[in-house]
């Protein structure tokens, strides 16, 4: 683990000088750990995931070349206010707590809350569809509070955790599921998870936060750029194309 | 110590400890329905009676409350699937809800523990008493209800006040299958809060009320019952 660090250290320290020369690069900062599908490194240390795969098409929409920096997790943040790095690219949820120290561009994915039901219920995402229905959530989590708040016509029913209420919905015993699509998706691609599908996305900023954005240092002039980037793949059909093969859901979230 | 959430929660925790009390009391109920006959098959029932009956003991006795919970409501859960037209009986509305199960689960459980203690009892009860019973011309049914059966319960009182305490305390299992019973509400609170002491504190203090309450209760009944004879 210390090798590893002090090569890591030591390409970050190359980078920097060669960034001091030129200025011409992006040096973007990822921590190496596997965070599937978003990020890992391969055998060959090359970094691969979807994540990657946006930030070189955000690169590339900005015309500028990046380089990663491979930076522990919580080095991240001391790493950007420090200059060792310019951006992050790490799903990094945008925060209030964060948000004192850095800067974020917009969103590029937020994993929409989602509801869940059997594929012949009349269920979506509209709250009257769920009037006198049960629902199942995780206890004490955003999507708790986003029933309670918008659903208050159905019955809640609170599970400790997660493959219970699925199991619960595959009975048939509760009406709908409400939880994160990232999460949902493995019992959906199940044999159990046959009997259901996504009947909406569920939207409260204020419940479930705004997403994941580009960490920046306050002021930092890439801001601009990076939004106009983000905005472009967007538009263009770059992100859709990257997105198809890992998500069976908008990771953009709406 | 901060209690800046109790005002909010309470209406939460007056519902979770009302259905503690009613889990509780159900399943003692139904479960000492129960453990009548089965403690009394084992002692006088023929083979064909008894020999079930030990083994429903030694199977809920024998196997943690928990599995019985889970089996009976994940297990047949998963069953449903399968069984055409069972969501539109009209018994669906009662499969759905955890609360039959937890109810189920418990009384046999409450059963099977009370179903042992009755087959000492009913063993215990001096063999002369029933015999001066039948010479006296009771029936059998007249010998259980003056005899035996109130003669057993005397013995057995203080065992039956430790075993409903104890089922109080088995009560938060009900919380792992979506009963959120005193427990389960403060599992909620602490998750939300992150405050670890207080709900704890608080929940171990409505336990505690409750096992008052049963102790005063028993007390009370065991000086209903008669006093043994002579």
């Amino acid at each position: 683990m210390k090798k590893l660090k002090s090569v890591l250290l030591g390409s970050a320290a190359s980078l920097v000088l060669v960034a001091g020369v030129s200025q011409a690069e992006i040096r973007i900062g990822i921590d190496p750990a596997p965070y599937l599908p978003f990020s890992a490194e391969s055998a060959s240390g090359q970094l691969e995931g979807w994540e990657i795969q946006i930030a070189d098409a955000i690169c590339a929409a900005m015309n500028e070349d990046c380089v990663w920096v491979k930076t522990a997790w919580d080095g991240l943040i001391p790493a950007l206010t420090s200059n060792k790095i310019d951006a992050i690219i790490n799903s990094m949820s945008i925060t209030e707590e964060r948000m004192k120290t850095i800067d974020f561009s917009n969103k590029y994915y937020n994993t929409p809350a989602v509801i869940v039901a059997p594929k012949d219920s009349n269920i979506s995402a509209d709250a009257a569809s769920t009037d006198g229905m049960y629902i199942g959530v995780q206890v004490a989590t955003t999507h708790a509070n986003y029933v309670e708040a918008h659903m208050g016509s159905a019955t809640i029913k609170s599970y400790q955790n997660f493959d219970e209420h699925n199991q619960d919905l595959f009975s048939g015993r509760i009406d709908a599921v409400v939880g994160d699509s990232m999460a949902m998706q493995p019992f959906l691609e199940s044999t159990e998870g046959q009997c259901c599908e996504i009947k909406g996305d569920l939207h409260d900023v204020a419940i479930f936060g705004p997403g994941v954005g580009v960490g920046l240092r306050k002021g930092s002039d890439l801001k601009a750029k990076i939004n106009a980037a983000i905005d472009q793949i967007r538009a263009d059909g770059t992100f859709d194309r990257i997105s198809k093969p890992f998500f069976n859901f908008d990771i953009y979230g709406g | 110590m901060e209690w800046y959430w109790l005002g909010e929660y309470a209406p939460k925790l007056l519902s979770g400890t009302w259905l503690t009390i009613q889990l509780l009391v159900m399943a003692v109920f139904f479960g000492m329905l129960l453990a009548i006959p089965i403690g009394l098959a084992q002692v006088t029932g023929p083979k064909i009676f008894s020999l079930p009956a030990r083994a429903f003991c030694t199977t809920f006795r024998g196997t943690p409350l928990l599995i019985q919970l889970w089996l009976l409501y994940y297990g047949l859960g998963s069953l449903f699937p399968y069984m055409d037209g069972i969501r539109s009986s009209f018994i669906w509305p009662y499969l759905r809800d955890a609360f039959p199960y937890a109810i189920v689960a418990f009384t046999l459980s409450v059963a099977a523990y009370e179903g042992e203690i009755m087959r000492g009892a009913f063993k215990n009860v001096p063999k002369g008493e029933l015999e001066a019973g039948i010479a006296s011309g009771m029936s059998r049914f007249q010998l259980l209800r003056r005899i035996w059966l109130p003669r057993a319960l005397q013995n057995v009182m203080p065992t039956l006040a430790g075993e409903m305490v104890l089922t109080l305390k088995a009560t938060p299992l009900a919380a792992t299958i979506t009963v959120y019973e005193i427990f389960g509400v403060g599992t909620i609170i602490r998750q939300e809060t992150y405050r670890i002491y207080e709900p704890l504190l608080l929940i171990a203090g409505v336990y505690i009320c409750l096992t008052g309450v049963i102790v005063v209760l028993f007390h009370w009944l065991e000086n209903r019952v008669p006093k043994a004879s002579g």
